[in-house]
Order: C-alpha cells, then structure tokens, then sequence
C-alpha cells in the first residue's frame, strides 16, 4: 500500500459498516424482502427435510438434465432481479420532469442501469441459453450425458458464483457505475475508486470461467459423442447453432478475460494499459470489449435461431426448408460476427474506410439473416401450421426481429450511426433483437422442452397470457424509444429538461408495466401447470410430434437418456424414425456405464465466490486462504478415483418395463 | 395470430400519430447541412430495406394464416424441403439490397467523415474561397463543456455559437473520462476523449439556439452536461464575440485546473481572454505546471526514450479526499518537463528547436545497451495534432 493517507483494517480490509447502503431505503427495504423470503425457503426446505434429496439430487449433480434445469432456475431468478432494475429505470425516467429529481440520485441509478445490462446478458440470457443447449443438445445426438459430466456441474456453479457476487453487490458496498460494458478511464481506478467496479470485474471473471468450460464441454460433446449414423450435416439445426455458439464463446470468452484481467492490474497494481496518463489507451479496452461484445449477441442469438428452426418444423409438420443452407447461413454468421466489432464505435474517430469496411461487414451478416428468415417462412409454406405456444413465439419473433433487423442495419450505415449512437434509438434496437429474439426464442424453447424434462405440458392459457402481455408490452415499452431516439434523446440520461418527452417515457413505463405482468403470468403458467399436472400429463414422450432424437425417449428422460444408443439414418431422425415403424426394443439390456456425482464443483465455486469477495474488499488473509483451498481442492478432486458407476442392468430393464407398460395403458 | 400482431400495431400507431405532431424530431429535422445529409443517409437505407422486410411481414401473416392447421383446403407436403431457384433467389435478394446499400454506405462515410473538410454549406452552395472555417476547440470536462475560439482568443463553458453558413471546424478532447460531443441539429457525434483528439466539421444553415449534450454516460453528473449551441447572423454573431470579450476573466492554467474539478449543472461563463496554449496542453495532459507533455514523451520515446535516468517523477495532489492509486501499485504521479513550459510553448508554437538536456552519464536502466540519442533535430512537437506518427530519423 503506497498511500499513507489512506489506511485499510488487515482483518475486513476495506469493508467497514459505512459500506452497507442504510440510507439507502430502498435497498434496505428490498433487503428485508429478499431476507424474509430467502429465510422462508430455507425454512420450507428445512421443514420438508429436502436438504439431503437437494444435495444429492441436485447440487453434486453431473446428470447434464439437471445441471440444464439449474441453470434455467438460475435464469429466471435472475430475470426477475434484472427485471426490477428495468422497471426502476423506466419509473425513475417516466418521474424526473419539470425540475423533478425523480426518487433515484445518481449513486443509486447509475449502479441500476449497469446491474441491468450486466445481469439481463450474463446472468439470464447466458445460463438460460446454456442450459437450455446442456439439456437439449446431448438428448439430439444420443448421447448418454456430455462430454465431461463433473466439468458440466463446476460450470454451473461457477456461472451461479458470478450470480452471488453481483447480488452481494446489491446489499453490501455498491456496483459499478460505469455502464454494462465499464470503459475505462471511468471505470479505472482514478475516477471509480471504489468497490463497484471490482464487482464488476470479478463477477465476470468466475461467471466466465463457468461460460468457457462449458463451452468447450459442449463442443466436445457434439464433435464426440453423436450417435452412429449422424453425421454433421443429418444434425438437428439446434445442435448446428449450439455448436456454433459455442465455437464463438470458446473463441471470445477469453478476451473478455484478459481484458478484464488488465483492468484489474490496472486497478490493483497501478499498471497503465486503459490509464489516461503513461502511455495507457482506453481505446484499446474499447477494441478489446466489442471484440467479446460483438460476438457475444450471436452467442446467444443462435441458439435461438435454432430453437426456432426447431419449433417452425415441428409444428409446420414439415421438414425444415432449405437445412444446408440454414447450417451455412449459420456457419456464416459465426465466422462473420468477429468481423464487425468496430461498429459499436464508429464515432470514435476511425477513419471513413475503416468505418465503412466495419458498416459493410455488418450488413452482410444480414444477407445470411435473411436466408433464414426466409427458410423459416418456406418451412410453413405447404404446411399444417399448429398454432401452439412456441410457434406463437416463433411468428411473433418473425415480425419483431425483422424490424429490429433493419434498425440494426440503420445503425450499420456510419453517418447514420453518427447521429444515432448512444440513442434511445439504440436502445431500442439491441432490446427490439434481444427481447423479439432471444427472450422468445427462449420462451419458445422453455415451453416446446419443458414436457421432455418434467413430463407434463406448461399450462396453455397462462402462457398465451405471458404470450400477449411480453407482446404488447415490448411494443409499448419500446417503439416510444424508438421515436425519443428519432427526438436526439440520449441514453442512460437521469433527468430531462423538456417536458414534452415526458408522455414517451409515461408509454414506455407502461409498457414495462405490461411487461411485468407477462412475467408474472409465466411465473403463474409454471405454478399453474404444476398444480395442474396430472390434466397435462404426456407419457408418450412426444407431445407435439416431435422429429428429433430427444423426442424418441421417456418424457423425463431416464438417468441414461437411451438403453439403446439410437441409429440415425436421417436429418429428422425420431421422424424418419416413426416413418419407418420404429419398434422400441424390450429386451437385451446391457449395464450402463455412468458418471458419478461429486461435489467438488460446488466447493471450487465457494472457494472462488470467497476469493473473489476477499479481493473485492482487499481482505488479503481471506483471498491467500481461499486460493489455497481453491488450489487444494481442485488437486485433491484429481485423486478423487470413484468417478462411475453401472447401472445394473435389472434396472435398465425395470424403467423401461414401467415405461411400456405406461406406453400400453396410452393406448 | 400473425394478423391480430399486426392490427394490434396499426392500433397502437393511432395514439402514437396524435402524439408525434407536437415533437421536435430534431434528428429528421436538423438546421444543419451534414446532419441533413445523415438524415438523408437514414430514409434512404431504411427506404431500401423496406423493400424486403415488409414483403417479409406480409408473407410471414399470409403464409401462417393460409397453412393453418384447420385449413384442410391448403396443400399439405410435409417432405418439400428444397428448392434450388427460390434458394437462389432468398440469398440473392438481401444480397442485392446490401449491395446497393453497401455503395451507399461507402460513398456516405466518405462524404461525411466528420474529419473531411466541408466543401459546401448547403445542397449547390460550395464554399466559397475566401471563407476560412471557423475554428473552434472544445473540451470535455467533469461535468461541463469547454469552448475555446483559439482565433478570437476568448473561452466559454456550456455555450457557444457560429455564424450562419460559415463552416465550423471542431477539434475536440476531454479532460478525463469519455464522453460525446454532440449537437443534433447541427452534425453527427463524435467521441471527447482524454489524451486525444477528434475532429468534426459542420455547418449551421438556420439561426437559433439549439440543444448539445453529451452522448456517453461520464459518472454522476452526466445528465447535467448538456450546453446551448447558437446559430448567428454574421452581426449577432460579433456581437457575442464582444460579449464575451467584455468578460475580465481569464483562463489560464491555473483557472482551468479550478474549472476542471468536477461539478455540475454548470451556467454559461465566459472568459475574456485565454491561454493560447490551453487545449495543446489539455490534450498533451500537461496542464500541470512542470508536467511533461504527451507528444514530448512521445518524441523521446521514439528516440529510444532516456531510460531509468529520465525518469524524474512528481506525485499528483490534485483531489487528495478521494484515494486515487492501486493499492498495490506506486502512488498516481507524473513525469516531470524536462524543459520548461515557456520553452514547451515556444515549441508548439514555431516548431522551434527543443533543446533537450543531453545526460552523458551511462544509462541506469534495465542493463540495456544505451541507445543512441542525439538532441531532437527539429521536432515538429505539434505532431500529435496532426494525427501523423512521428517519422524515425
């Protein structure tokens, strides 16, 4: 420590009680909410005694089902964390008129709009996508669990990691008030010096170990482990893009992390790489960022796209249009979205062909884009086009993201970008891409699996509630951007001058109170569909008349997946399956060799969260303890030698006797 | 449903029309020539682009209502999967539209690179000859706007105006985080930053009084930096230089470093006179008295620098309330002019012969080999302004 001045305590380093928001009263009040339901549930799972079943079942879980229902949970318990933060923001934007100050200072609403960029993308966005990919991709392939089943459950816990520092942010010290993506010099150490941006920083860093495991688990995966018979291109497009995805995050994940690693030296060991002075050059944290950042929107678009090509066949009863163009188009976008980075900063001065070659790049994504869009539209063509949740989804993503699309391809053009960067405009545009198309991509997939991983449907009525809600809500809360963006009204703005743009922000508002309510009903359509789950119960496995391989087994699917690892002669394959009157076989059951449970990956995590809190407060004892545990424990898991296990045979034989004697009562 | 969608939007747009009357779209209807231009940029692209998404649309409504389940009427081949010409022709038609969109865009950047000069105030109104653009040097600070008129040697914070139909030539720092300057009626943004320097060139076509900002969030007082741009006939516009000439103020280093301090929601000022070297030190960080500057730095640098021994440093005392280093790292310092300012000055200004002190001693640094440094022959110290690397000699 080189400042005299300032002296910290060895034990709590620079935590004192000053650092808890107590004047803060709407933290405080949150706090107490968060508290009181966090102390029911435990007390409720106490009470139910489930702490063993959860332990075993769940926690040390390598089942990659379980590890993709986890993060799904994770998800949506972030959403609605995340979620609180829009709706402060539009009531905060909708108040501060007329001399008004609103009912945020700065303190507050800057950590808000930076908690809601970086929780909405790398804690709802991300695990939702991650787990939908873990628990779909090795049920299409055949496989019996991913790659490296223990990686899979560190993954998770270590995305869950991330999760925890940022919710700590909320009650103990503060967030970064930078912005989601915290360019420096603001968020360096001379203008945030205080615990937010370490949040910030380290968050990311566990979460994205978690995202780039998993990446390359997942990658191995559909290299590896596809059943006989399937070959790259008789894959299902889900599978294509999750691939593809994963390719993007193993290849950008890492920037992030050197990227967010030279932050930190600059912050923790006076180095000058982002600084203003000695030679340091925010710029090239700019370049760096969009480098992850751009890619980062394919990561969690494509798999979306999949789901959607997914559903559009599906429930087209029809075979995808045009799937070798689709698995280009796709393989097009991947190679081209590290092309285009630059365009997120046109006016930083580069030069007209620098920034014409970045505009042009960009636009040309839009030509494989469009490929789809139009595969997607000849999927219904000539087909009987069921108007189930997921394809309302899907149509209502058609006509949204296409308009999204073409904003996107505005901002694309530079001088058009020169008068709209920073917008509202923008604003709505990357939320009119991200919402029309990976939230109802997600939505759309979350309803299309989830009879596959609980067997029973998701109750119809309270999804087309959610369904109309998001819909009309995404139209009122955003297009008034739009048209405020059109205004030269720019974002991130705490109070405004003009009156007469208050009546946007009043329809905005209430579009994120519609928004709200679209929340509520889906959390109400799982509650619902729960209570409700012998009337929407499936025992064939295939409730929509599915085409893929995870259609093909028990709806939830056995530990195993498959007692017989499938053979596929076909794109369709479950389809081309039941074609050719597949029988499924009732005898010749084999020991099935399994992966056994560990809860190494929970404690890794734990000790990385503790890691990363000690560094954040500059508790050095604690950060030197916790490493040493890391170290330990990930050397101690090597000896760990009990890592399988069989499943006998009889048993094998057992659950697949119950399931045709279910499958006979059926008919 | 695809159909409730979109008559569920055509009714949403009926408040919207009743609505967008009373507004100022000051982006689709700028005073000034470039930002027309982009605007121009903005209805063709978007023009364009129509051309396929609402066939998109259409389709989209047309094709799910037509195949719907119940409607037995329609053909039903649930193995039609390929088509080779309708492939050609999905790929093709976007294709064709990012083409022409393509050339749009290449030529427009071009024209409108905010670094080109203008060479012409209005559609067939070139510049004249004789007119020189007006000169105008703006800085971002914590968390207002500084404008300097290096030509009428006069500063003002959170205003400033030009004349009528007189290009402007912006040339544009920040004094330490990142933010935007940006005027909708009159151009595009362009970034402020710290250390560095952006250009923008523009024209104001309309008088009036039109509202700046900054377009990238900057910390806490961000909503409050937002300045008045004034558009003025060629009288009203001496006239303000006059006003602002009659002020007793002066800006100079040590009023700046005051005026730098961070504060908010800041009323217009105005300084009669100002340093002439003030935004050459600003966006060479060295403002500090006795601070060297970025582009000398630089120079000796691209000599292969003086090693440890030219390394004399001061520590910062500026803001000591906030703790502003690493915790692990040396407290936050500069490194000290070899010269001093007057001579700095005089080095900037007529690109005279820095005389650097020529250390004979053998280097101290990193048991490297001592590199060979002569005294910089004629440093063209305003290098950096220029945005030309320095040449090695």
């Amino acid at each position: 420590m080189s400042d005299p001045t300032t002296t910290y305590s060895f034990l709590l380093g620079r935590f004192s009680l000053a650092s808890l928001p107590l004047n803060e009263h709407i933290v405080v009040v949150t706090f107490v909410v968060v508290a009181l339901l966090g102390l029911a549930l435990l007390g409720a799972i106490t009470y139910f005694r489930l702490w063993g079943y959860l332990w075993r079942e769940w926690f040390t879980t390598v089942d990659h089902k379980r590890v993709g229902i986890m993060y799904m949970v994770l998800g949506i318990v972030m959403l609605l964390r995340g979620f609180s933060d829009a709706i402060m923001m539009r009531l905060q934007q909708a108040m501060a008129f007329n001399g008004s100050e609103g009912y945020l200072n700065a303190h507050h609403y800057d950590q808000i709009f930076t908690a809601h960029g970086v929780i909405m993308i790398f804690f709802v966005a991300m695990p939702l996508v991650t787990g939908l990919m873990n628990y779909v991709v090795p049920l299409q392939i055949g496989a019996r669990d991913v790659s490296f089943p223990f990686l899979n459950n560190f993954s998770f816990w270590m995305t869950a990691g991330g999760a925890v520092i940022v919710m700590m942010s909320l009650f103990v010290g503060e967030f970064a008030k930078t912005g989601w993506l915290a360019y420096p010099p603001l968020s360096g150490i001379q203008y945030s010096p205080d615990v937010g941006v370490d949040y910030y920083i380290w968050a990311l860093q566990v979460a994205g170990v978690g995202t780039t495991l998993s990446g390359i688990n997942l990658i191995c995966t559909i290299i590896k482990m596809r059943c006989p018979g399937m070959t790259m291109m008789k894959m299902p497009v889900f599978t294509w893009t999750s691939l593809c995805t994963n390719v993007l995050i193993v290849a950008t994940f890492p920037v992030l992390t050197a990227v967010l690693v030279l932050l930190a030296l600059d912050r923790y060991l006076g180095m000058n790489f982002f600084t203003n002075d000695f030679g340091g050059n925010p710029m090239m944290y700019v370049n760096l960022i969009w480098i992850w950042g751009h890619p980062e929107v394919y990561i969690l678009i494509l798999p979306a796209f999949g789901i959607f090509s997914e559903v559009t066949s599906t429930f087209s009863g029809k075979r995808l249009f045009g799937y070798t163009s689709m698995v280009y188009a796709t393989v097009c976008i991947t190679i081209l979205s590290y092309l285009v980075w630059l365009h997120h900063f046109f006016t930083m001065g580069s030069g007209a062909s620098v920034n014409s070659f970045f505009g042009i790049t960009t636009m040309i994504i839009s030509i494989p884009t469009g490929a789809k869009m139009f595969n997607w539209l000849f999927t219904m063509y000539r087909g009987r086009v069921r108007f189930e949740l997921p394809m309302m989804w899907t149509l209502a993503f058609m006509l949204i993201f296409v308009i999204g699309g073409m904003t996107g391809v505005l901002l694309a053009v530079p001088p058009a970008d020169f008068v709209l960067h920073n917008s509202l405009f923008l604003v709505a545009h990357f939320h009119n891409v991200i919402i029309g198309g990976v939230l109802f991509g997600l939505f759309a997939g979350m309803t299309y699996w989830f009879p596959k991983a609980f067997g029973f449907r998701l109750d119809p009525f309270w999804g087309k509630m959610s369904f109309w809600f998001w819909v009309t809500g995404f139209f009122f809360a955003f297009m008034p951007l739009y048209v405020l963006g059109l205004m030269g009204v720019t974002r991130r703005l705490r109070v405004f001058d003009d009156p007469s743009l208050q009546i946007w922000f009043l329809l905005a508002g209430f579009g994120a109170f519609l928004i709200l309510c679209g929340i509520l009903s889906f959390l109400m359509q799982i509650a619902v569909s729960i209570m409700r789950r012998a009337s929407l119960r499936d025992v064939t496995g295939d409730p929509w008349h599915g085409r893929t391989l995870e259609w093909a087994t028990s709806s939830p699917p056995p530990d195993y997946n498959f007692a017989f690892t499938p053979v596929v002669h076909d794109g369709d394959a479950w389809w081309d399956m039941k074609a050719r009157g597949y029988q499924r076989p009732l005898s010749g059951y084999k020991p099935i060799h399994m992966p056994r449970n560990t809860p190494a990956g929970l404690f890794l995590a734990g000790f990385s969260v503790v890691l990363a809190v000690a560094l954040i407060w500059y508790v050095w004892w604690l950060a030197a303890i916790a490493f040493v545990g890391l170290l330990t424990t990930a050397i101690g898991h090597t000896f760990n030698y009990k890592r399988d296990f069989y499943i006998p045979a009889d048993e094998v034989a057992h659950t697949e006797g119950e399931r045709t004697r279910l499958l006979a009562a059926q008919v | 449903m695809g159909k409730l969608v979109s008559k569920l939007r055509l009714f949403a747009l009926l408040p919207l029309a009743a609505l967008l009357t009373g507004c100022n779209f000051v982006v689709l209807k700028p005073a000034g020539d470039v930002a027309e231009q982009q605007r121009d940029l903005i209805i063709a692209s978007t023009i364009l682009m129509l051309l396929v998404i609402v066939p998109v649309m259409v389709l989209t409504v047309i094709f799910a209502w037509r195949y719907r389940h119940t409607n037995k009427d329609a053909p039903y081949d649930p193995d039609w999967s390929h088509s080779t010409q309708l492939e050609l022709v999905i790929w093709a038609a976007p294709l064709m539209i990012i083409i022409c969109l393509g050339a749009l865009t290449w030529m427009g950047t071009h024209l409108l690179d905010p670094y080109r000069p203008l060479d012409r105030i209005a559609p067939g109104e070139p510049v004249a000859k004789d007119v020189r653009p007006l000169n105008v040097e703006v800085v971002a600070l914590d968390w207002k706007w500084l404008f300097i008129y290096p030509e009428q040697k006069i500063a003002l914070v959170n205003e400033f105006a030009a004349p009528v139909d007189r290009p402007i030539s912006f040339r544009i720092t920040s004094s330490s985080v990142m933010n935007s300057f940006y005027v909708p009626a009159l151009a595009g943004m362009i970034y402020a930053m710290p250390g560095m320097e952006t250009k923008l060139h523009a024209v104001i076509n309309k008088a009036g009084a039109y509202q700046g900002f900054s377009a990238n969030y900057s910390g806490a007082g961000f909503s409050g930096m937002h300045f008045t741009f004034r558009g003025l006939s060629d009288a009203d516009f001496d006239a303000w230089i006059a006003q602002a000439r009659a002020s007793s103020d002066n800006l100079g280093r040590q009023e700046y470093l005051q005026l730098e301090r961070p504060s908010e929601n800041v009323p217009v000022r105005r300084y009669g006179t100002v340093d002439p070297q003030l935004f050459a030190a600003i966006v060479n960080r060295c403002v500090e008295p006795g601070k060297m500057c970025a582009h000398e730095m630089m120079a000796i640098d691209a000599k292969g620098g003086l090693g440890l021994a030219g390394i004399d440093l001061m520590r910062l005392h500026y803001d000591k309330t906030v703790r502003r280093g690493a915790v692990f790292g040396p407290t936050p310092s500069y490194l000290v002019s070899i010269c001093t300012i007057e001579e700095a000055n005089a080095a900037l200004d007529q690109s005279a012969v820095l005389n650097l002190p020529i250390n004979g001693s053998p280097i101290l640094g990193a048991g490297l080999p001592r590199p060979s440094f002569t005294p910089l022959p004629s440093p063209r110290s305003t290098w950096l302004l220029d945005g030309r690397r320095p040449q090695r000699s």
